[in-house]
């Protein structure tokens, strides 16, 4: 098992780099949006708003565990990614995220 | 969408639904009631021959070289007939019946429900001479945009009455053809009434910045022409040549079909915070025709913002069939002018300026306002949607002010 998530998955960040509340984009072939909630915990999503482009790594806020696009202020859940309002209909991908020590990993 | 309720039988919930209006709300409408697991009849009457297309296009890609200028569609042929709904454009409703739950539409056909959307939207402002006139333009629906799209060329002299965001909208996709562009606007500031007189200011000079001409604190007099415009007479005595006038000075709820049907129309059609209308159960209204009690503000609000259409869309399907009512939204609004993204969220028009970072000119400006206890009401950026989340968030909470200032990043 942790040679297949080893394989697909990539460094984000480190703990200390996203504070609560904050999102980051994690480059790579295909760019993640990695949020930290108010709670702590992190969570990964695809980096485009499914509704138009736009980062959500970038620019986006949380609100316990919903991801908020503040471009029209669609909003998805952060663990399924399904949208939870309009304007999105569409459920963003979601990926799994491993913390281990200080090191935050994404696996694509 | 979140999952239909197992404890609800939304799937032998056997009314029939029919919904006045094909645009945002209405269509989101449908929508709705199908993730929620509703399997009755649904009927969705438009005004419009075309197939529902999505508003802000309109007065932005619709307008512009880059795009095709065709309306951008709010769902698929197969998103249709994935949703199960009769569609029926290029039926305008012209009556309704509340006793006998039957809207007649223009053809003279009589529809029954059981539980009745009314979601017509508003319609423009024109200006009394400006009916009938070639070359003189509102700019609310798809075909508005195409007309006006096929008349920007290069040096064409175009006179826009009115500098609100339609206006505004306008002159920006009019200056990128290189069409001669000036904005009449009867306040001496445009936008003051909803922004204040310093942000008004801001948000004005990007007209001159952008090489088109502002007039302000004067009004349209006459439009002047036998069959197609020629000149704009002001009330100060000058007259603008134009080829093209775009009138943007707001819109009316579109009731005048429900005369004659005892619904509360005044400013909209009055309703509960459910959306249902007062007094007529299996009556609903949403999107720019309805004025419910807000949430917040704990009066009526009548809103034309595209992301109420969409928030009165979740809610009255969640009103129509008792699942959980949806997270209340504060009222938000986007506007796209010569390359800036503005933000507007909350209400501004309630409170008054007391914070201002940056300016319109060097591309990020952030404004928020407070009411008389200095609570934030509502903000306004200018190509910073991080702060526009950090006010949202300050508005939603009803922060004050001063703490929200201290809490600041010095640099944002």
């Amino acid at each position: 098992m942790e040679g297949t998530t080893t394989m697909n998955r990539r460094f984000a960040c480190t703990t200390g780099d996203l504070d609560p509340g904050e999102s980051m984009t994690v480059p790579g072939e295909v760019k993640i949006a990695l949020h930290r909630t108010e709670d702590g915990e992190f969570f990964a999503t695809a980096d485009t708003c499914s509704h138009e482009e736009w980062s959500l790594g970038e620019d986006s806020d949380l609100e316990d565990d919903e991801l908020i696009c503040p471009l029209h202020m669609a909003r998805f859940n952060l663990r399924t990614g399904e949208p939870t309002c309009f304007p999105a209909t569409i459920a963003l991908k979601t990926y799994a995220v491993e913390v281990e020590g200080d090191d935050v990993y994404v696996v694509a | 969408m979140s999952s239909p309720d197992p404890t609800l039988d939304t799937a032998n919930d056997t009314r029939k639904v029919l919904v006045v209006g094909a645009s945002v709300a209405g269509v989101r409408t449908v929508q709705a009631l199908r993730s929620a697991g509703f399997t009755g009849v649904i009927t969705v009457l438009g005004a419009e021959r075309h197939f529902p297309y999505d508003k802000p296009p309109i007065s932005k890609e619709m307008l512009s070289s880059e795009s095709t200028g065709e309306p951008v569609p709010l769902l698929t042929e197969d998103d249709v007939a994935k949703l199960d709904v009769e569609l029926r454009l290029g039926a305008a409703a012209v009556r309704l019946d509340p006793a006998a739950k039957v809207v007649t539409t223009e053809d003279g056909e009589a529809h029954a429900y059981d539980v009745l959307v009314i979601a017509t939207g508003a319609s423009a402002r024109n200006l009394p001479s400006g009916e009938g006139l070639a070359g003189v333009h509102t700019l609310r629906n798809a075909e508005d945009a195409v007309q006006l799209r096929s008349e920007l060329a290069p040096g064409r002299k175009a006179v826009v009455v009115g500098a609100g965001f339609i206006g505004a909208e306008f002159a920006a996709a009019a200056r990128a053809w290189d069409v001669d562009v000036t904005v009449v606007e009867a306040q001496p500031i445009p936008l003051a009434h909803i922004l204040g007189d310093r942000i008004g200011a801001e948000l004005g000079g990007l007209h001159e910045l952008h090489g088109a001409t502002l007039m302000t604190g004067v009004t349209t007099k006459r439009l002047v022409g036998e069959t197609r415009v020629e000149a704009v007479e002001l009330s100060d005595g000058r007259t603008l040549p134009a080829d093209i006038v775009v009138v943007g000075i707001g819109a009316e709820p579109a009731t005048a079909w429900l005369k004659g049907s005892g619904l509360p129309v005044s400013n909209g059609i009055d309703c509960e915070a459910s959306l249902e209308v007062t007094g007529f159960p299996d009556v609903y209204a949403a999107g720019d025709v309805a004025r419910p009690l807000h949430f917040l503000y704990g009066e009526p609000v009548r809103i034309e913002h595209w992301t109420n259409a969409n928030d009165h869309a979740a809610l009255v399907a969640s009103s129509i069939l008792g699942t959980p009512v949806p997270r209340p939204a504060l009222p938000y609004v986007w506007s796209d002018q010569y390359g800036h993204r503005i933000q507007i969220i909350g209400l501004p028009s309630r409170g008054e300026l007391v914070l201002t970072r940056g300016s319109a000119a060097t591309g990020n400006l952030v404004a928020a306002y407070a009411g008389p206890d200095g609570v934030l009401v509502g903000a306004l950026v200018l190509g910073n949607p991080r702060m526009l989340m950090k006010c949202r968030k300050a508005v939603m909470k009803s922060v004050h002010h001063a703490d929200f200032e201290r809490d600041l990043p010095a640099a944002s």
